[in-house]
């Protein structure tokens, strides 16, 4: 391994499904640090641009044994298959205009690049991916509280959360001002994760195992056992990602201690989740 | 009025009657390049597309133009490649159809992208990785050559045909063809292959996914064959409604039947291929991924095992059967039925492989998203269809399409009588 890769980093970040209220703080905060326009009317929830949206999850059963959860879901800056880098959205951009950072393990998008045509959006599960389809407006005098650190998107192209990655550029910049070779942790965190009241959101590098969120994720960097393209699962037994079989190889993890709510992050055939459930990281990698 | 246009020895309608025509399928024409000026002016929320449906109604016009505009590559490559002399009769109508149906294509792209005024930039910043750089290549590239394919034809114009450097420029062009129909099937095989692979390499969408061979999915072969074993559907859908219209006859019935037979075979071992992917897909694919079948097919207002068995079975199957078997091929009425269901039964697996890839959840808590295209999107779609028709009734009128024409509808001169 040469220099470059022992200095990479691999943002991703940890949400506590058992302490996340619902409160939408994380979306108000995201669509205010990053100049996400609005609509009049954002009832329909297909077409208004949430970089950070919040699921409302049940388990299915009525009172009173009925639970809810809140699942905030930013984009899972994939590392594709093998965690490679060909994330599901960036192998497919025919234009390069979604790139994965190998130093950072952001999926970056490049609006002036971004031709418009929507495949990434095809491409992702999560529908993390939203297009602007009218011209971005706010509402008189609004436009003053537009951050001079994130440039706003026109119509006709993709955007989505960047891990607020000006943060990241800023906190970089000051690292080389001060003559440091790396950020610290605090000095790089996403709007949503500071704006949470509960501190469910726990963001850092997944490859440093001083942060908090390795400490809290336990990634394991070999491949699973039971599927060769998953690379990163959790070692702990209550975090888990979204859709983790089909090998996308999210940096969101979740943590729950509530088996339903880990449940509900993928999908098993009948009977399957019994013997999955159990199946973690291996533990014999440090 | 235009007489001196039309073909020598060939019957048109009177001009008026023409124009009239002409006008009315005009009048759709403009109705979809207002919706077309409307889109570009105003931006694709004029559609119904949202953030669940980025691909819809146009990518499935597209995906299904490209399809059934397949019989132009493979005619020609049967024709030129594989020396299939008969098919001499119906090239340049497969050309041209073939022609209307890529030019639609590129059309339908340009309005589909949110900033079309960057869509270079697919060429100018290609990603190698992507199926749609692919398709882009390829798709352009193939319009070229069916352009090149296209011209020998106008220039065989009564008029057009005078000038001696035209006449020797067509002549000599239809000498070097099968350098350009062996070129277009090259690009074809590539097109029509990666367009399936746009759904199949979306490892994120189970009902899309495929696994393949080496960086191509199944679906990119797939989409090749039924695009050779449908596209001479249309082309023989087509010239029978030319038929119908004109009142004439205007290819010979053992160059049909032979076309026919063709697409039979061809429609047959696709089909076997497709069945054997469907299983595969159903028993090994998505239930790894923890899906059971039955979730791509039910829970909604819409798609259901219908869309499976119409696609199939309806749709590959029975027009498969009917056109190997010699007896029912040579059914007009029969042979009609199985080319309809065969152009149905390529824009259905096309639409499936569009729309019903958008419609599902993949999230277990979201929900099936359904959606119904705005007029805007129905105008810019029925567009290509209105120009195709102007395209047709104009080259049939003054271009020398179809050689057998004028043998089949000979009429004795009337003698004289004193």
């Amino acid at each position: 391994m040469n220099k470059e890769n022992i200095k990479a980093h691999k943002f991703g970040m940890v949400i506590d499904l058992d302490k996340c209220t619902g409160c939408g703080s994380c979306m108000v905060s995201c669509m205010s640090e990053n100049n996400v326009p609005f609509k009049e009317d954002e009832s329909n929830k297909k077409d208004s641009i949430t970089w950070m949206r919040v699921y409302k999850l049940t388990n299915g059963k009525s009172f009173p044994d009925t639970e809810i959860a809140y699942l905030p879901r930013p984009c899972q800056h994939c590392g594709g298959k093998g965690d490679h880098g060909h994330s599901p959205c960036v192998s497919v951009c025919p234009a390069t205009a979604t790139d994965y950072g190998y130093d950072t393990g952001i999926v970056s998008q490049i609006y002036t690049r971004c031709f418009g045509c929507r495949y990434c959006m095809g491409a992702c599960p999560y529908h993390a991916r939203y297009f602007n389809w009218w011209d971005p407006e706010w509402p008189e005098g609004m436009e003053k509280y537009l951050s001079p650190n994130v440039s706003p998107r026109m119509r006709g192209v993709v955007e989505k959360c960047s891990f607020c990655y000006h943060r990241f550029q800023a906190a970089r910049d000051k690292a080389y001002y001060d003559g440091r070779d790396d950020i610290e942790e605090n000095e790089y965190q996403t709007a949503c994760t500071t704006a949470c009241p509960a501190g469910a959101i726990v963001f850092g590098d997944l490859n440093n195992p001083a942060h908090r969120v390795h400490e809290i994720v336990k990634p394991d960097p070999h491949p699973a056992s039971n599927n060769p393209n998953v690379v990163g699962k959790s070692r702990n037994p209550n975090v888990f990602r979204l859709l983790e079989r089909l090998g996308t190889n999210p940096k969101v993890y979740y943590l729950s201690e509530r088996e339903w709510v880990r449940k509900a992050g993928d999908n098993y055939l009948e009977g399957e989740w019994d013997n999955i459930k159990n199946h973690h990281g291996s533990e014999s990698h440090g | 009025m235009d007489s001196a246009l039309i073909p020598e020895g060939a019957k048109r309608c009177s001009f008026p009657i023409f124009a009239v025509g002409i006008a009315i399928v005009g009048a759709v024409v403009l109705w979809g390049v207002y919706a077309m000026g409307l889109i570009w002016w105003k931006g694709l929320n004029q559609t119904n597309m949202n953030d669940y449906y980025g691909f819809a109604l146009w990518i499935w016009a597209d995906l299904a133009v490209i399809a059934v505009g397949g019989g132009a590559f493979f005619t020609g490559l049967l024709k030129y490649i594989f020396k299939v002399d008969e098919l001499k009769n119906i090239i340049n109508f497969a050309v041209i159809i073939g022609f209307i149906c890529y030019s639609s294509a590129l059309l339908i792209l340009a309005i589909d992208i949110g900033q079309p005024l960057r869509g270079w930039f697919i060429f100018w910043h290609a990603n190698v990785h992507s199926m749609l750089t692919e398709v882009a290549f390829c798709l352009s590239c193939y319009f070229a050559v069916l352009t090149i394919e296209f011209i020998p034809n106008i220039l065989e114009n009564r008029q057009a045909n005078k000038v001696p450097f035209f006449h020797h420029l067509a002549h000599n062009m239809h000498g070097v063809m099968a350098v350009f129909a062996a070129t277009g099937a090259f690009l074809s095989f590539f097109h029509q292959g990666s367009l399936g692979g746009v759904a199949g390499v979306m490892y994120g969408r189970p009902f899309a996914v495929r696994e393949g061979l080496l960086i191509w999915p199944w679906t990119f072969f797939l989409f090749t064959w039924s695009a050779a074993a449908f596209g001479p559907c249309f082309t023989l859908l087509v010239t029978k409604i030319t038929e119908t219209i004109t009142g004439k006859k205007l290819v010979k019935d053992n160059v049909v039947h032979l076309l026919s037979k063709i697409s039979g075979w061809m429609i047959i071992t696709y089909i076997i291929a497709k069945i054997i992917d469907t299983i595969y897909w159903a028993t090994v694919t998505v239930p790894g991924l923890g899906f059971n079948i039955s979730h791509f097919y039910s829970n909604n207002g819409f798609y259901g095992y219908w869309i499976l068995v119409t696609e199939i079975l309806i749709c590959g199957v029975i027009p498969g059967l009917i056109l190997i078997m010699k007896s029912t091929r040579e059914n007009p009425t029969l042979r009609l039925v199985a080319i309809v269901l065969g152009v149905v039964g390529v824009c259905l697996n096309r639409w499936v492989m569009v729309l019903q890839i958008m419609a599902i959840p993949v999230l277990s808590f979201d929900t099936w998203a359904l959606y119904v295209p705005s007029w805007q999107e129905v105008a810019t779609t029925v567009l290509p269809v209105a120009y195709g028709i102007i395209l047709i009734a104009v080259t049939y009128r003054y271009l020398p399409v179809f050689p057998q024409e004028k043998e089949l509808n000979y009429v004795q001169p009337a003698t004289e009588t004193k």
